[in-house]
């Protein structure tokens, strides 16, 4: 039996360092990545949430143990919706700008 | 105890992961590192009794969005990070507040950790596919849906944004 501090604190962990990576980056790339990191920290808790409530009484009958696991599947699809997104924002850019570094794109129009 | 060494295993190949991932200049070896964190994640997903999150973790995350992120690095031939001054407010301000935030959340958490119970590997019916997806196509059906019309509204996004003008 593991407790479920120990989930939360790698997610922690996890979310902290995408942070981290967000801030301290200069490479769009990297920073785009640092932001599927944060959400997939966010998944872990969600997970942990889902088996947790799964074995322990629930106090409101209403909730659904299971739902933090289908939440992990609404996460997943919007991640990949924002993906393409960000990746095809990400190569515009690079077609006027000719660079990666944010310091580099500091204009709204050339 | 298998349990909490598989954890403290996986979990220590994740963070190592995502230190890399800061650590590297290079953005495929970024990407790389980032594979590493999703696959050790889709065994810690294995561990809580989520097959089917586990299943999806691998295929969307780690083939699909990263194969992605991997196309765009080499389409765009993106080399070493360039070393620039940065956001002093962002180096100033932002460091010490996720090191506050950890620091908070990891004590919070250490300090009421007696008041958590404690998670077991759940039977194999608990998260398998087919409990997924009666609550997926049952309870949040409409949620479904939406999302679907999101993926179509991102991926036509895509295409005009990807489309070259002119």
């Amino acid at each position: 039996m593991v407790p479920l501090s120990w989930y939360l604190i790698l997610s922690g962990i996890l979310f902290s360092l995408g942070v981290l990576g967000f801030l301290l980056k200069r490479n769009i790339i990297t920073i785009f990545m640092s932001i599927e990191l944060m959400l997939n920290a966010v998944n872990l808790s969600f997970v942990a949430f889902a088996n947790y409530w799964s074995t322990h009484p629930v106090a409101d009958k209403s909730m659904i143990p299971l739902s933090g696991q289908v939440f992990v599947f609404f996460v997943m699809v919007v991640a990949a919706a924002e993906a393409a997104v960000g990746l095809a924002i990400i190569i515009s850019v690079f077609r006027t700008r000719e660079t990666l570094n944010v310091d580099r794109v500091n204009l709204l129009k050339l | 105890m298998v349990h909490q060494v598989l954890f403290i295993v996986f979990g220590l190949i994740c963070v190592a992961g995502a230190i890399n991932l800061l650590a590297q200049r290079h953005p495929i070896n970024s990407a790389l590192s980032l594979v590493v964190v999703m696959a050790s994640l889709a065994l810690i997903y294995l561990l809580l009794g989520a097959e089917f999150v586990a299943a999806i973790q691998v295929i969307v995350y780690a083939g699909a969005v990263m194969v992605l992120f991997v196309f765009v690095i080499m389409l765009l031939n993106a080399g070493a990070e360039e070393r620039t001054r940065g956001s002093r407010i962002a180096l100033f301000l932002g460091v010490p507040g996720v090191v506050a935030l950890a620091g908070t959340v990891g004590w919070l958490l250490v300090s009421g950790s007696g008041k958590f119970g404690g998670v077991v590997i759940a039977s194999s019916t608990f998260g398998d596919t087919r409990a997924i997806a009666r609550l997926l196509f049952r309870d949040f059906l409409l949620p479904f849906e939406i999302t679907s019309v999101l993926i179509l509204i991102a991926i036509m996004g895509a295409v005009v944004l990807g489309k070259r003008e002119g």
